[in-house]
């Protein structure tokens, strides 16, 4: 099947304290694809052509960010999927299911400084090879939202060097790195491409007048809407 | 009723930023000998009757699969809670 950007069909998942879903699926609109709400105990993805894990608090955060949510029923398709190539776009909280679930590997930990960072942040692309980061240019500067207590990305030795020998890193935070992730990763990729899982919130930077601020003026930035195009890109190229 | 428990912490290397707040605290309080602290997680799973060898085996896996993250964390015990006469 493939599908054209007119009709692409992205499905954006509902987790309990899921906090950013209905952004998420406002960015999908306003990258002119139809979002589409799927809940965590769904059995299947309704023919979703992307799935987007939002941020928020999933399940709390009990046990661990992203631990209990790993194990929803919907969880069971999306790994399914995405591991025949289906695009899924993790962001914060998503991030850390999608490392849960070992979609990607490493963790997301605490904060090296105990505190909840809220910022708008620069990014440095890193992969514009991705699903969901064909639209960028690798080697450019992005600036999108960042908030998380526990987006310390980790990873033993051998995985951090197998991921930027593969050019897996795809986001790298430029300036002092908020949380102590490990070479400063924001975001990651899997080996095929399709998965993408990043701490700061392309979502929020996707409309004038609501984003960080940008070249133009307070609160113009929309570097976010990239991704979200993206995968459009990449659906019509399957 | 039986209880194992099930106790995890973070691995060596990963960086613990509660135990180093915790470590922060104590001198303040005029704890000034212990040089380090970790700060894991205890889980206490309950079974009717007494806990067989089957559910100390489901209690691993438990512990192996959804208690811990293997990534950043140790299980470091599993074992049968003991009932000690007050």
């Amino acid at each position: 099947m493939t599908a054209s950007s007119a009709g692409a069909r992205i499905g954006v998942v509902t987790f309990p304290g899921s906090l950013d879903d209905g952004d998420a699926r406002r960015a999908v609109r306003l990258a002119g694809a139809e979002p589409v709400t799927l809940w965590h105990g769904d059995a299947d993805l309704a023919g979703v052509d992307a799935v987007v894990l939002p941020g928020g608090f999933s399940y709390g955060d009990y046990l661990r960010c992203g631990a209990i949510a790993r194990f929803a029923p919907v969880m069971t398709e999306v790994v399914r999927a995405a591991r025949e190539g289906l695009p899924v776009l993790g962001i914060c909280n998503g991030f850390q299911v999608l490392c849960e679930a070992h979609l990607l590997p490493g963790a997301l930990i605490r904060n090296e400084r105990q505190r909840f960072v809220c910022r708008d942040q620069r990014l440095r692309v890193e992969n514009a090879t991705t699903a969901w980061t064909r639209d960028l240019t690798a080697g450019a500067t992005v600036t999108i939202p960042l908030k998380n207590g526990e987006g310390g990305y980790v990873a033993d030795a051998a995985t951090l060097d197998a991921l930027e020998a593969e050019g897996r890193v795809v986001f790298r935070y430029l300036g002092a790195d908020p949380n102590g992730s490990a070479r400063g990763i924001a975001g990651i990729t899997n080996e095929r491409g399709n998965v993408v899982g990043l701490m700061p919130h392309p979502e929020h930077a996707v409309e004038a007048g609501f984003g960080p601020d940008g070249p133009r003026g307070p609160r113009t930035g929309t570097d976010g809407l990239a991704l979200f195009t993206s995968v459009l890109g990449a659906l019509v190229a399957a | 009723m039986g209880r194992i428990v099930v106790e995890v912490m973070p691995k060596p290397e990963i960086l613990d930023p509660q135990g180093k707040a915790v470590a922060g605290a104590l001198p303040r309080l005029g704890f000034a000998t212990f040089t380090g602290v970790r700060q894991g997680k205890r889980f206490e799973l309950e079974v009717d009757g007494a806990v067989t060898a089957e559910h100390l085996d489901a209690a691993r896996e438990a512990a192996r699969t959804l208690l811990s993250n293997p990534v950043i964390e140790d299980v470091v015990r599993v074992a049968t809670i003991e009932e000690v006469d007050a």
